[in-house]
């Protein structure tokens, strides 16, 4: 009888640990034993090897998500205002036929042609912020409105059609441009995973250590406060979404190194996953917001399932059904608590 | 209403208050803030069901427990706050119609449309207000949400009507319509109106009996006639707790800061004309809608301004926004310390540095974190914020700590001028006096102190000069040495 009534408030005490660990590193915890689970299933009896954790499908998981990622910093970026950009893919398709143009139809340098396709990313993020400081159009809705205008400015620009090295302009005549060599370089690893690691750790910086960082949290945490505090809330909110469309168009330039050639509307695929990836970020480690480690977490979350799934040879119509039920958990251990 | 009384957490708001209303009439019920009149009066309304006492109607005993019963008992009460009391995205007929769309459906599942707004036409109509029944609520005026709540009011019979202040928000025109209506009502159609106000003058106009509550007690009831503002002014205060303030003495400088002929652009203040001096306590006084907190976030940059210029030692400024305004050397600590003053998800240190992030970074705005977080321990030392760290979220504070850290946040700012909005509101007393303490060593460091309050103690107690406001204007100036509670409350309340 003694030891029962000593066991008790002890067990009492250990639930919320427990809870509250799984609330902050449940996400390192599910990749975990995601990894673990898939290397035990595709483990090859003829051969004796792991295929999942062998190096190079290790790199090629990341380079899978380095797009990814790179928009979802944007949209953490905009997450941090308490503003939501859903336009994000539409400017990296955007962003992908400027760069691809730029060098098929113009003959651009590498750098011009970069800056160019940055240049058009940046305009968006612009009318983005236009749209919701100055109309105040909900940032939803505003972003929603962009997302179909910029798709349509997009595919209206390449003529309705891919853009690809040696095809015909919109007027039939021949094109001389050429990718720069060093620019498809930059779609494969190492390149692709340096770019994606270097934007999340200058994003990680920005938004930890520096003013500007924090006056983007201040804002999106009490926008009124923010304001009677003096800080000049919109020139940050149109910071955020200018930075939210920079980081879309970097996706979308990579997008456009990795395939080599520009499809009609590619980036609008990222959407969706740089949102669940932006918002499985932010119970990681425990922070509660918007951040760049944690929005990184959430890409290779969802970058190892994909890879696991079609390399336990789950057919590709299928594999949705396991992310979103992945993802379901992902966020129950994050919002499971605030009840 | 017989012996009724209430207690909660901490105070015994009502202490035994007896008071009766006859239909037909308008009784006027008066107190200063906190006196109990919103209590006795939610009480009659059912929001309370731990009230003791008897509340009788023709002569029975009846139980207000909810909402309900008092609804069945035929009373009805129309908040100060008219929006949340409507659905803004519903038509007005919806709206006037709610209670019998949610009581009176009985086994029905379908509304019928062309009754609805027949029956809120007819409402309406006899109140003889024109308002189109198929406008949404959100796009009415303040007083036309205010005529559609009384005529929800009247949707079903009712007995007495309960206003509670409706007039703060009103302009002269619509309070003259509001007033018709009630006189329309008590005379035409034997309602007993219970009207709550803090305007004196409103209470001789329409009135015709005034009951004057005090601490949570009846202290006098009068028929108006036989009664005039001075006295009612004497009985709503009586004797008070003295309260002790660490007033000290200070030298007082050359003029810091001068508003002219100040009037925003929605007119929330009109024709302001202030001086605050070095060193120099300045009160804002005037009761819960004057346009206080109105004029302290126009002086911020907050409200924008439609003519009038702000002077800073002398110099004509531009204060467009309240970015500006902290560029100028002001420093706000707003009414709504949760909404407005503080973040409350981010931690004690991040609050301290928001508004002088400047200082704890380097050239390339880098913040330097060790400098951030000592300043932050330092601050909670000096204003001794209990915090078990700095790391501690605002939000697990308690009120009076939130407000320091509030303040705190301004005084590394270096700011020439601080404006308190109702400072010490949700403080305990001890946190109260750690305020008073503060402020008064800012007024002896030379700084301007505009000092808004509702509390007429505390404009007595730590001001050199008071302003007092009434109906979106100063309407006074008082030095605070040779003025009284009930000089100030005779010209907040309108006297003249």
């Amino acid at each position: 009888m003694q030891e029962t009534n000593l066991d008790q408030p002890k067990a009492a005490n250990i639930w919320p640990l427990i809870g509250n660990f799984l609330v902050k590193w449940g996400t390192y915890l599910t990749i975990v034993v995601l990894v673990i689970f898939f290397t035990i299933m595709t483990y090859d009896k003829s051969f004796d090897m792991y295929p999942f954790i062998k190096t190079s499908n290790v790199i090629q998981i990341l380079r899978s998500i380095s797009i990814v990622t790179v928009i979802a910093i944007g949209i953490t970026i905009s997450l941090t205002i308490n503003g939501l950009d859903l336009s994000v893919g539409s400017v990296a398709s955007l962003a992908d036929s400027l760069i691809i143009s730029a060098f098929v139809w113009y003959e651009f340098g590498l750098l011009p042609a970069i800056v160019f396709a940055l240049f058009g990313a940046v305009l968006v993020g612009l009318a983005n912020a236009f749209l919701i400081v100055k109309l105040r159009i909900p940032d939803l809705l505003a972003t929603l409105s962009m997302l179909f205008i910029i798709e349509g400015v997009a595919m209206t620009y390449t003529g309705g059609g891919s853009i690809s090295e040696g095809m015909p302009n919109l007027d039939g005549t021949q094109t001389v441009g050429r990718l720069v060599p060093v620019f498809k370089e930059l779609g494969l690893a190492p390149w692709i995973i340096i770019i994606m690691l270097v934007v999340v750790l200058v994003a990680h910086i920005f938004l930890n250590y520096t003013k500007h960082g924090r006056y983007l949290y201040v804002v999106g945490g009490n926008i009124e406060a923010a304001r009677l505090s003096g800080i000049p809330v919109d020139k940050y909110r149109t910071l955020a979404y200018i930075l939210a469309a920079f980081m879309s168009g970097l996706g979308g330039i990579m997008l456009a190194a990795k395939v080599g050639s520009s499809q009609i509307n590619a980036g609008a695929g990222y959407l969706m996953p740089a949102v669940a990836a932006a918002y499985i970020g932010f119970s990681v480690g425990g922070s509660g917001k918007p951040n760049a480690i944690g929005t990184l977490t959430g890409a290779i979350l969802m970058g190892v399932l994909d890879n696991g799934l079609v390399m336990m040879s789950v057919p590709y119509y299928s594999i949705n059904i396991f992310k979103g039920a992945v993802l379901a958990i992902a966020l129950a251990t994050t919002y499971f608590k605030k009840k | 209403m017989t012996g009724i009384e209430i207690s909660f957490p901490g105070v015994r708001a009502l202490k035994g208050v007896d008071f009766e209303v006859k239909t037909g009439t308008i009784h006027a019920l008066i107190g200063a803030n906190g006196a109990g009149k919103s209590t006795l009066m939610k009480i009659l309304a059912g929001v309370y069901d731990h009230y003791l006492g008897e509340i009788r109607i023709d002569g029975e005993v009846v139980e207000m427990r909810t909402p309900r019963e008092a609804k069945k008992h035929g009373i009805e009460i129309v908040y100060q706050e008219v929006d949340t009391a409507l659905v803004p995205y519903l038509s007005v007929a919806e709206n006037i119609m709610l209670n019998i769309l949610v009581n009176a459906m009985g086994g029905r599942q379908f509304v019928n449309w062309n009754e609805i707004h027949a029956a809120a036409k007819a409402i309406l109509k006899r109140i003889g207000i024109k308002i189109d029944t198929h406008e949404l609520a959100q796009n009415l005026s303040l007083a036309e949400k205010q005529m559609v709540l009384i005529a929800r009011a009247l949707a079903e019979e009712r007995k007495f009507l309960v206003l509670d202040e409706p007039t703060a928000p009103l302009s002269n025109t619509e309070t003259k319509e509001l007033f018709r209506l009630m006189k329309d009502l008590a005379y035409n159609h034997n309602v007993g109106v219970i009207f709550i106000s803090h305007r004196l003058p409103e209470i001789f106009e329409i009135c015709e009996v005034v009951t004057i509550l005090r601490d949570g007690r009846v202290v006098a009831e009068h028929k108006v006639n036989e009664i005039n503002q001075k006295q009612i002014v004497e009985l709503m205060l009586g004797h008070r707790f003295e309260e002790t303030y660490p007033k000290q003495k200070v030298d007082i400088g050359d003029t810091l800061f001068e508003v002219n002929k100040l009037t925003t652009r929605g007119f929330e203040v009109e024709d302001i004309n202030m001086v605050v001096k070095k060193g120099e306590i300045v009160g804002v006084a005037g009761l819960v809608g004057a346009g206080k907190t109105e004029l302290s976030k126009a002086i911020f940059g907050a409200i924008p301004h439609k003519q009038g210029t702000l002077l800073l030692n002398g110099r004509v400024i531009q204060v467009k926004n309240p970015s500006q305004a902290v560029k100028r050397g002001f420093a706000l600590v707003p009414e709504e310390r949760r909404k407005e003053g503080v973040l409350v998800e981010e931690p004690v240190y991040t609050n301290l540095s928001a508004a002088c992030l400047n200082v704890f970074t380097n050239s390339l705005s880098f913040i330097k974190n060790k400098l951030e977080r000592n300043h932050a321990k330092r601050m909670i030392e000096s204003l001794s914020i209990k915090t078990p760290s700095e790391n501690q979220k605002v939000a697990y504070l308690s009120g009076g700590n939130q407000q320091k850290v509030a303040v705190g946040k301004w005084l590394s700012s270096n700011a020439d001028l601080y404006i308190f909005d109702e400072p010490t509101k949700g403080v305990d007393v001890g946190a109260k006096h750690e305020i008073f303490e503060l402020i008064g060593k800012l007024a002896a460091a030379g700084k301007g102190i505009i000092y808004v309050s509702c509390e007429l103690p505390e404009i007595l107690g730590i001001t050199d000069r008071t302003y007092v406001m009434y109906d979106r204007k100063i309407v006074k100036e008082l030095e605070t040495a040779k003025t009284n509670e009930a000089e100030i409350l005779f010209y907040s309340a309108g006297g003249i």
